[in-house]
């Protein structure tokens, strides 16, 4: 298990390590940074002062060590849009991402599982047939979109929840969450549905793929052969062992609900880091979308090391190491 | 021991089985009259090339057909019950508990994520109505029987720590697990290697004959036929070609089609690809002459069967389906089919 | 004589037999059809000029649709708060919309297709590298990287320079996050074909095995890259949309579909909605008919799938 663990987390460095060359080519190339900081008066020596303190005199790879030493300790430098340190900027704004991805993945995994497995199921009802072309009109609808219509019939028309902001959060140290004020759960409806709509619609699908796959398997109809009920067969059997794919690709959709919330984020005006890097985006703001970059690339580095843990706890084939006992 | 049914009749008696197969391009029948009884504690063996039909009349008795396959016509009834028409729920209950069913590749046919004992548990405790403890008791008695070694710890091993010989092992005790009066065997010996085939055969044979189990095997070897089998049914394009005693029908074929396959029978280890002894290839469904469906292959075709379908006709100790054996045919079966 | 035979052949296939049967894709097709024709030919079929300042007219803002009580029939879909005719601006912008999503999957497809062959042939290293690369960049959301590559190139060039090119930066930042899947194909067919014996054969007397592996290798993924670029030109429309909807894409003076949707998205609350949901639907019914598409043609094209 430790070995396994260990394996997996010396596979993501190299990840992890080009994610850093590129944010770290951005921040050193892109843009002048330099002559960003001076502003319009300056001297030479001043310029060759502050090249020298940011380090850009160095060769490459200590530039690049360096970036990589900060980073290690959440040292992102200054944001050129607002003057502020970069990581307590995103920790300001990490818990407003977080808990609406949060609760989008459930919306995700809550509805699309069952969706899934009924329309793997029942692959010729009416309601899987309504559930089908629901799932392809939540493909083809733009994030923005849903927020805007959700806006627009339950904010505008309906009135029942508030179309912007966070609501009342409360301070937990530093972490500030809506979750425990009902301005704050009722803030997080709308978002959390946008959000996770098209994560929904996509393991529907994925789950009923599956599904449909395991139950053409010949252990399904073996157990058919052995007499085991519908209910077994189908909820022990069948999706236990759709599980085992569904869990990887869904996690990975659950990377991207961290991304997406970007535009989620925009259309709900959410206090999180998705609207920063979009407003860095617009300013330029290369260290911040560096730093967004890097923690990106860690959340998905991390989610594939969690999906992989639970891989391993669902299939027992995975357990034991090589060299086993196995037939073929 | 527990006793086998009272002899009071076939224990699976198939008449006049019809399965199609609706497609794109019309309505496909893929069995077509099939009818044979199988007795009480025997096996019948049902050979044929591939396609013919064997593992569709195992399928369609345990009632497993995969769509859009559906029986079309005839019956099927298990001592004297029909079958057939069951509903779904009540077919389930006779599945596993009366009838049960051994599939041709033992590394497919296992759950991979549940233990070979939950398996067993989950089983008997589906038809037998046993308590935790005494359906593992059970559970690792079945997997000493069908000879696992040390059965006490490997009931609670994954299907995957099992080479594939012992997961056949396995697979077996799960048919038999219920005590059924019936094994629908379906190749049970064809994806394993050489050197194992025989061992599972063996075992087969003896469980059966132990439990007075009655088993339909199907398969495309002669030789596992020979061995096991007390009666053969000979399969074509979805018809009974011929049906009788095992040493009957391998000394002296009497339909053309059964001559060929004894002619060419091939060495224990390759897998029939093609019929040395006959020319040509078994017609598609889409493809099946009228009359005798072997008649563009048959040595011995002539008129007749090219326009008539023949019935099984009484001929010594078998049956075939052949017109040669109709007296009143204008052509009678030369004395090499006659005597073998 | 050649025409009428090739005809007559399209009309026997498969292909064309699996369209005729299903109601969804001829009606798919037909939508598509129309926003196409409606957005290329907009110059030409709009009934204003939404970029003509001299036709607008201030006192024409806020007009709702036609049918409404306050509706007026020379703007059947209603005016903006600036004036304009918002079936005309709907038009124009479907053809930014669909100039940039082309476009990008045309960038797409030339990146992958390329990488794929380069990959697949060469083997090795290269391949290894390549594909490792591939491997990242799927495991981030497209957008992420169109984005990140918009943002990049923003900050790299100059602000007057990037303004004037503006909707190339974006045709870019979109076809560079959807290269790998082209490449992945390509690779695989080509890795399949490199093996094969002609292609030693063609080593040997000498011909150019580049060339020959080329006219081998497209052939085999002109089906599935013809699947990847419909269901990828739905995908490129909307991450054009949703950049445009940020404020990050084709600049404002282009306005696509996506900037309507975006200018239109602050009178939602007082009740002008439909500067933003007649947009709206235009998007669905472009990325919709052409999703739908997609998915008859990978079905039509893969027969194991039903």
């Amino acid at each position: 298990m430790a070995a396994f663990i260990l394996s997996r987390i010396l596979q993501a460095i190299p990840v992890m390590l080009v994610v850093a060359l590129f944010s770290f080519a951005m921040f050193a190339y892109v843009g002048d940074p330099v002559a960003i900081m001076l502003g319009q008066d300056f001297t030479e020596a001043q310029r060759v002062q502050l090249v020298h303190d940011l380090g850009l005199d160095q060769p490459f790879f200590v530039q690049f060590a360096t970036f990589v030493g900060h980073a290690l300790q959440g040292d992102f430098g200054l944001s050129y849009r607002l003057s502020r340190p970069v990581a307590e900027l995103i920790a300001e704004r990490a818990p407003a991402t977080l808990e609406l991805a949060f609760c989008a993945a459930l919306v995700a995994l809550l509805v699309g599982v069952p969706m899934g497995v009924y329309t793997g199921l029942y692959r010729n009802s009416w309601l899987s047939r309504a559930f089908l072309t629901f799932s392809l009109i939540g493909v083809s609808l733009p994030t923005f979109l849903i927020g805007i219509l959700l806006i627009l019939v339950f904010s505008v028309w309906l009135g029942w929840l508030p179309s912007f902001g966070r609501g009342d959060v409360v301070q937990l140290g530093w972490w500030s969450t809506g979750l425990l004020t009902l301005s704050g759960l009722k803030a997080l409806i709308l978002p959390s549905i946008t959000l996770g709509m098209f994560q929904l619609t996509l393991i529907m699908r994925l789950v009923r793929a599956e599904m449909l796959e395991v139950l053409r398997t010949d252990y399904i109809k073996f157990a058919r052969a052995r007499g085991l009920s519908n209910r077994a067969i189908n909820f022990g059997h069948a999706l236990k062992n759709t599980l085992v794919p569904v869990i990887t690709i869904a996690g990975l959709q659950l990377g991207g609900i961290i991304a997406f919330a970007i535009v989620t984020e925009t259309v709900f005006q959410w206090p999180g880091m998705g609207l920063l890097f979009i407003q860095s985006v617009g300013a330029a703001d290369i260290p911040v979308m560096a730093a967004y970059l890097l923690l990106i690339a860690l959340v998905f580095v991390t989610i594939n090391l969690v999906v992989d843990l639970l891989y391993y706890l669902v299939d027992p084939r995975l357990r034991i190491g090589r060299g086993a006992a196995g037939g073929h | 021991m527990p006793a086998a049914a009272p002899i009071t009749g076939p224990v699976l008696s198939v008449r006049d089985l019809r399965v199609q197969f609706p497609t794109r391009r019309g309505v496909l029948t893929a069995l077509d009259g099939v009818s044979f009884d199988i007795a009480p504690g025997e096996v019948l063996g049902v050979v044929g090339e591939s396609g013919a039909g064997k593992s569709m009349t195992g399928a369609a008795i345990i009632g497993l057909l995969e769509p859009p396959g559906r029986i079309a016509g005839g019956e099927i009834r298990l001592q004297g019950e029909r079958i057939d028409t069951l509903p779904q729920d009540r077919l389930r209950r006779i599945r596993g508990r009366q009838i049960g069913a051994i599939f041709q590749d033992p590394l497919t046919t296992l759950n991979p994520l549940y233990t070979v004992g939950r398996q067993l548990i989950e089983t008997m405790q589906a038809h037998l109505g046993l308590s935790d403890r005494e359906a593992r008791q059970r559970a690792i008695g079945w997997l000493e029987m069908v000879g696992i070694p040390a059965a006490a710890q490997r009931v609670d091993s994954y299907p995957h720590e099992f080479s594939g010989g012992m997961r056949q092992r396995v697979v077996i005790s799960l048919a038999l697990c219920a005590e059924p009066i019936l094994v629908v065997a379906d190749e049970p010996t064809t994806a394993l290697d050489v050197s194992i085939q025989a061992q599972i055969i063996a075992l087969l044979k003896r469980l059966a004959r132990e439990k007075g189990t009655a088993m339909m095997l199907v398969t495309h070897d002669m030789g596992v036929i020979a061995e096991t089998a007390d009666r053969v049914a000979v399969m074509y394009a979805g018809r009974v070609a011929e049906i009788g005693p095992v040493r009957a029908v391998v000394k002296a074929p009497k339909h053309p089609y059964s001559a060929g396959l004894m002619a060419s029978i091939p060495p224990l280890d390759r897998k029939v690809a093609h019929l040395s002894g006959i020319e040509g290839a078994m017609p598609r469904l889409s493809a099946i002459p009228p009359g005798c469906a072997f008649n563009p292959r048959c040595p011995h075709v002539f008129d007749r069967c090219r326009h008539e379908r023949p019935e099984l006709i009484e001929t010594g100790s078998t049956r075939a389906a052949c017109w040669l054996y109709d007296p009143a045919s204008e052509k009678q079966a030369p004395e090499l089919l006659r005597h073998g | 004589m050649a025409v009428a035979a090739a005809l007559s052949r399209a009309l026997d296939s498969d292909l064309w037999w699996s369209f005729r049967r299903s109601p969804v894709t001829i009606l798919s097709a037909v939508v598509a059809l129309v926003c196409i024709l409606g957005a290329a030919l907009s110059p030409w079929l709009a009934p204003h000029d939404p970029f003509d300042l001299a036709t607008l007219n201030l006192g024409d803002a806020f007009k709702p649709p036609s049918w409404s009580a306050e509706g007026d029939l020379l703007y059947p879909l209603g005016t903006d708060d600036q004036g304009r005719d918002m079936l005309s601006a709907i038009m124009y912008g479907a053809r930014i919309s669909l100039l940039v999503g082309v476009s990008a999957v045309v960038f797409s497809i030339l990146v992958g297709v390329g990488i794929g062959l380069l990959a697949g042939y060469l083997g090795g290293v290269t391949d290894g590298v390549l594909m490792r690369i591939a491997d990242i960049q799927l495991t981030f959301p497209s957008i992420l990287i169109a984005l990140l590559v918009d943002g990049v190139v923003r900050a790299a060039l100059p602000r007057e320079l990037h303004d004037r090119i503006a909707l190339f930066v974006v045709i870019f930042a979109i076809g560079i996050s959807a290269w790998p899947q082209f490449a992945r194909t390509v690779r695989g067919s080509t890795l399949v074909e490199r093996n094969k014996e002609y292609v030693l054969a063609a080593r040997v007397i000498g011909i150019s095995q580049l060339r020959i592996m080329l006219t081998h290798v497209l052939p085999n993924v002109v089906g599935p890259v013809l699947v990847i670029a419909t269901l990828g030109l739905s995908s490129a429309i909307i991450t054009e949309a949703t950049l445009s909807f940020l404020g990050v894409g084709v600049p404002p003076t282009q306005p696509s579909l996506g900037t309507l949707i975006r200018i239109g998205n602050d009178f939602l609350f007082s009740g002008e909605w439909w500067i933003t949901i007649f947009p709206g639907a235009a998007l669905i019914a472009m990325v919709l008919s052409v999703n739908l598409l997609g998915d008859w043609l990978r079905d039509a094209l893969n027969p194991r799938l039903r």
